[in-house]
């Protein structure tokens, strides 16, 4: 599965909601405002960090950039793509949930 | 595009996930119309309410007040549609003081881990 | 891949609709289809032609025409959601369609896969 998250997790409880209920091997990847949970300095980068055993998390490129967070530090094992790699991840996976 | 553009014979899982509470917005409201509507598609539906998506099952909503439709008696309604599958995630469900006599319709509720491997085994995710 | 995308947010408030077209144009030039575009919720508001965005800013009602003509895409308003929102076949953009909430079934049933955009 693959699952997106659009909401800063600094605001809403998505984020959390998606990492609870996600099934372990699960892509997350996170775009719009969520891209503002793979900040290392952040908050939630625990809870992010502490799950990389469990997913493999991307954030959409073009999404950090507009937000100026192109050069900021994320969070260590988060994967950058963009819009043709989320392309790709929701092909190769069966079926994609978006967390709203 | 013809409604019978497609294989009758094809079944696929669909799943329906209500996370939000209704009124304040109109997700929940007209997500029960996408639920009601694929009845009649002879697919494998499931519903999933979590977060605040489980106030929508909660009893005693009277909405006479805000002059808005009191939709919560249509989930009664769903089994005679052959939408039975309802699962309610126990830890929302706590997390907001409820149980399942608060709920004014039969569901299954589910700890997170039974939940997401039923969440995991879908073919068609539609959340609102 | 046969693509469906649901989109549940009008232009502009939200970023979904945007989020949504950048998608389709990526699985386009990867040279997978887009089947079908269903937008429902306020998602219908990209259907309205009257939309008349500042001149620097980016139309999305005419991209999705412009999609629709170039790449052969159903895009398809839902008929309860716009009629409650005023989106009637006279405000309808070239390429647009309104019809029932059974075309967002369909999407799923005929498509390989059913992203979905909103908030």
């Amino acid at each position: 599965m693959l699952h997106t998250v659009n909401k800063s997790p600094l605001e809403r409880n998505t984020l959390e909601s998606c990492l609870r209920l996600a099934a372990k091997g699960s892509a997350i990847l996170l775009i719009e405002d969520g891209v503002y949970g793979a900040l290392a300095g952040g908050q939630a980068a625990e809870k992010i960090s502490g799950r990389m055993g469990d997913f493999t998390f991307y954030a959409l490129g073009p999404d950090l950039a507009a937000r100026g967070l192109s050069e900021a530090p994320l969070i260590d094992g988060i994967k950058i793509v963009d819009y043709g790699g989320f392309v790709d991840l929701a092909a190769e996976r069966e079926a994609q949930q978006a967390w709203l | 595009m013809e409604e019978d553009d497609f294989d009758p014979e094809v079944v696929k899982r669909f799943l329906f996930v209500n996370r939000k509470a209704p009124y304040g917005t109109v997700y929940a409201l007209e997500s029960l119309e996408t639920v009601l509507i694929s009845a009649a598609f002879d697919q494998d539906v499931s519903v999933v309410f979590a977060d605040d998506g489980v106030f929508q099952l909660k009893k005693g909503q009277d909405t006479t007040g805000i002059n808005m439709k009191n939709f919560s008696p249509t989930f009664r309604a769903l089994e005679g549609y052959d939408v039975e599958k309802l699962y309610v995630e126990k830890e929302s469900l706590e997390a907001r003081g409820l149980t399942e006599d608060d709920l004014v319709v039969d569901v299954e509720v589910l700890n997170s881990e039974e939940l997401s491997k039923i969440m995991a085994a879908q073919d068609v995710v539609i959340t609102n | 891949m046969k693509f469906g995308i649901l989109v549940n947010e009008g232009p502009f408030t939200h970023q979904a609709s945007d989020s949504a077209y950048q998608f389709a144009k990526a699985a386009l030039e990867k040279g997978h289809e887009v089947w079908r575009v269903f937008f429902y919720h306020d998602g219908v508001n990209n259907g309205n032609k009257l939309s008349e965005p500042q001149a620097d800013d980016r139309n999305l009602v005419k991209l999705w025409s412009e999609l629709a003509a170039e790449h052969n895409v159903d895009l398809v308003v839902c008929v309860a959601a716009a009629l409650r929102r005023g989106i009637k076949d006279d405000v309808l953009a070239p390429g647009f369609r309104i019809s029932g909430l059974g075309q967002l079934i369909e999407a799923g049933i005929v498509g390989d896969r059913l992203v979905v955009f909103g908030d």
